[in-house]
């Protein structure tokens, strides 16, 4: 079966500005994302995990074309979402919509729930018609909100109901792909138990993929069929969901999991703390860019950066020491 | 004797003509090197509780209107701000969520320090150096004298967190308050950060207030918990015995609601509804609302702290805790 996204050597890099303007020579690049590739099946959840500033968020807003990528190919419902024209990728959208961690900022505070949920059915040539409306009340009732609250403006509403609303608008155009940038990160635990459910719900009754960014693993591993795991801007390892947490082959996955914090007091001082700090993406090391903090380097790691093989069938490592 | 005693702790916020309770009728104590861990959800009170002992309360606009705080034996709410500036610092010392706002951006992280220790001791220019050096390394920053004269903003959000750290342990106080310290960063860092935490109260032997919306971080340095919601503790235990066996239906809710690395793909089991409103509190118990065990008598008097089980200090304020521990 071919996947619904196929995204191939996606990459972004920002040229900054000189931090002087004595300074000669070319301004400085950051790599965000270096030559990511990954697909997403139809009905299916990619987490994708890595610490702040790993470039994951970017390959989110990629996907929907926020940020234009540097290189490569997002191949989904059979057109490069990279190099579709402006006209085209606006039709295009209506199969592949995004939900952000901060769902205030999302909302304009001047328009009512239902002139946002609505919004997205108008660019999209629907009629401020009485169907129109219906719609939107349904839409409203399926991620749990009331019908009284079509009127409500966004700052009536708490941290998860406006989730929700977010999700509402996602949904609007019957889309095939949803990006979820950290969308339940920001929401009390007991609240995020309700807005996970309700993703989970929507997508088996829609046939939703999600690419789930997050950088909490429990909830990750929760949510999602396979797993993506970046740093600094590469894919280091990616794998069903059972084969990633199970025996997770990269050191930094490793790393990642022993951190996750414990779940019972009982299981105190068992974990490896990972030392250092994450590089700047400004000046990545050479070879592995791990290498820094591998508890397991050696020379080649230093010079040699690994590609991701396959090391069982569906796993891919990204690791010298395969 | 406790270090730390609070009594009766209700603190009130302005909102139009009328007050709000953020924090309603609270007591407990902090032992000498004891790590606290103060857990809640957003609006449960747990921060407006630690800013209560610090006397750091946004002005105008909250007040403690009832209550004590007594500290090594003083009663921190009868200080005047002059005495109170003297207990921060070199009594208590407090970490903040957000060391990016928290740091003065226009001094660098050195001068801060030596700001923070000159201000509670006689010391030279250079003695105040030299201590801030010590306790830069002592906060895991390597090359603390080439660190020293770097702004906040050179800085990765783990290493301004160690920056906070050493600000408030330069006077060596003897309880350390840390609201949601490791909210901000990392899960990699997040575990540093709660190391040093604990080897710093082991060295220090300083006791240690963690507020938190997180159970891992409980799970992982607290030696005794309390849990919060709408303004009130309804559970109070050593922590083993919180996750063991909570009593009370909101800490149950909150404990299973939380997604783990062990369990396999199914529904979580989210604690429905919201957290209500400070200005229109049901009566009775707070979550009866979200409840599953809810019944009647939870609309009539707020139910007080009780035991909750065998387990010494184990208190839950609930009116079913038999039922619930039977079932």
């Amino acid at each position: 079966m071919s996947p619904l996204l196929q995204v191939e050597g996606l990459t972004k890099h920002f040229r900054l500005h000189r931090d002087s303007f004595l300074r000669r020579g070319p301004a400085p690049l950051l790599r965000a994302v270096d030559e990511v590739s990954f697909t997403v099946a139809a009905g299916e959840t990619l987490g994708l995990v890595g610490e702040s500033g790993c470039g994951k968020s970017t390959v989110g807003r990629m996907l929907v074309r926020l940020i234009e990528p540097t290189a490569g190919r997002i191949e989904f419902l059979g057109s490069d979402l990279a190099r579709l024209s402006p006209a085209a990728l606006r039709r295009r959208r209506r199969d592949i919509q995004i939900i952000f961690q901060d769902p205030f900022g999302a909302l304009n505070p001047r328009m009512t729930v239902a002139e946002i949920v609505m919004e997205p059915l108008l660019i999209h040539g629907a009629r401020p018609d009485e169907a129109t409306r219906a719609r939107v009340a349904a839409l409203l009732e399926h991620v749990g909100l009331a019908a009284h609250h079509a009127g409500r403006y966004p700052h009536q509403f708490s941290g998860g109901q406006r989730q929700r609303i977010c999700i509402a608008r996602a949904l609007a155009l019957d889309p095939k792909f949803i990006v979820c940038d950290e969308a339940v990160s920001a929401l009390d635990i007991s609240i995020q138990a309700q807005i996970v459910n309700l993703l989970q719900d929507l997508q088996d009754e829609f046939g939703l993929a999600y690419l789930f960014i997050a950088h909490d693993l429990s909830v990750v591993k929760h949510i999602s069929h396979r797993v993506a795991v970046m740093y600094l801007g590469k894919l280091v390892e990616i794998a069903d969901k059972k084969s990633l947490y199970a025996t997770p082959r990269h050191p930094y996955t490793q790393a990642l999991l022993a951190a996750v914090p414990i779940t019972n007091p009982r299981d105190r001082g068992r974990k490896a703390v990972l030392i250092g700090e994450i590089p700047s993406a400004l000046d990545p090391p050479t070879g592995c860019r791990f290498h820094t903090r591998c508890p397991h380097v050696m020379p080649v790691c230093r010079e040699i950066e690994p590609l991701l093989e396959e090391t069982a069938p569906g796993h891919r490592v990204a690791c010298h020491l395969e | 004797m406790s270090l730390l005693a609070v009594q009766g702790l209700r603190t009130v916020f302005a909102a139009g003509r009328r007050e709000t309770a953020a924090v309603d009728d609270i007591s407990f104590s902090v032992a000498e090197r004891e790590v606290l861990a103060v857990v809640g959800e957003s609006g449960s009170g747990k921060s407006v509780t630690a800013l209560s002992i610090m006397g750091l309360l946004p002005q105008p606009g909250a007040r403690v209107a009832a209550g004590s705080v007594h500290f090594d034996g003083q009663d921190l709410l009868a200080l005047d701000e002059r005495a109170m500036r003297r207990i921060r610092g070199k009594g208590i010392g407090m970490v903040f969520q957000e060391p990016m706002t928290a740091l003065h951006p226009l001094f660098s992280i050195g001068n801060q320090l030596v700001e923070t220790i000159r201000a509670h001791e006689r010391l030279s220019v250079r003695a105040g150096r030299e201590r801030a050096v010590a306790m830069l390394r002592k906060v895991g920053i390597a090359a603390p004298e080439r660190r020293f004269d770097d702004y906040p903003h050179q800085l990765s959000g783990g290493m301004r967190q160690r920056v906070m750290i050493a600000i408030a342990l330069a006077c060596h106080p003897k309880l350390l308050i840390a609201d949601e310290p490791t909210t901000a960063l990392d899960v990699t860092i997040q575990s540093q950060i709660l190391d040093l935490l604990l080897s710093l109260r082991d060295e220090l032997g300083m006791a240690l207030i963690i507020v938190t919306h997180n159970m891992g971080v409980v799970a992982e340095i607290a030696d005794r918990a309390l849990v919060m919601y709408a303004g009130r503790i309804v559970e109070e235990a050593a922590v083993e015995d919180l996750f063991d066996r909570p009593a009370h239906p909101y800490t149950r809710g909150l404990l299973a609601s939380m997604p783990t690395l062990d369990n396999e793909r199914r529904r979580l089991q989210a604690i429905p509804g919201l957290p209500p409103d400070p200005a229109s509190l049901p009566p009775g118990c707070r979550f009866a609302p979200r409840c599953s065990w809810q019944v009647a008598a939870c609309a009539g008097a707020g139910p007080a702290l009780v035991p909750a089980s065998s387990a010494a200090g184990h208190t839950a304020a609930c009116l079913r805790l038999g039922e619930i521990a039977a079932s």
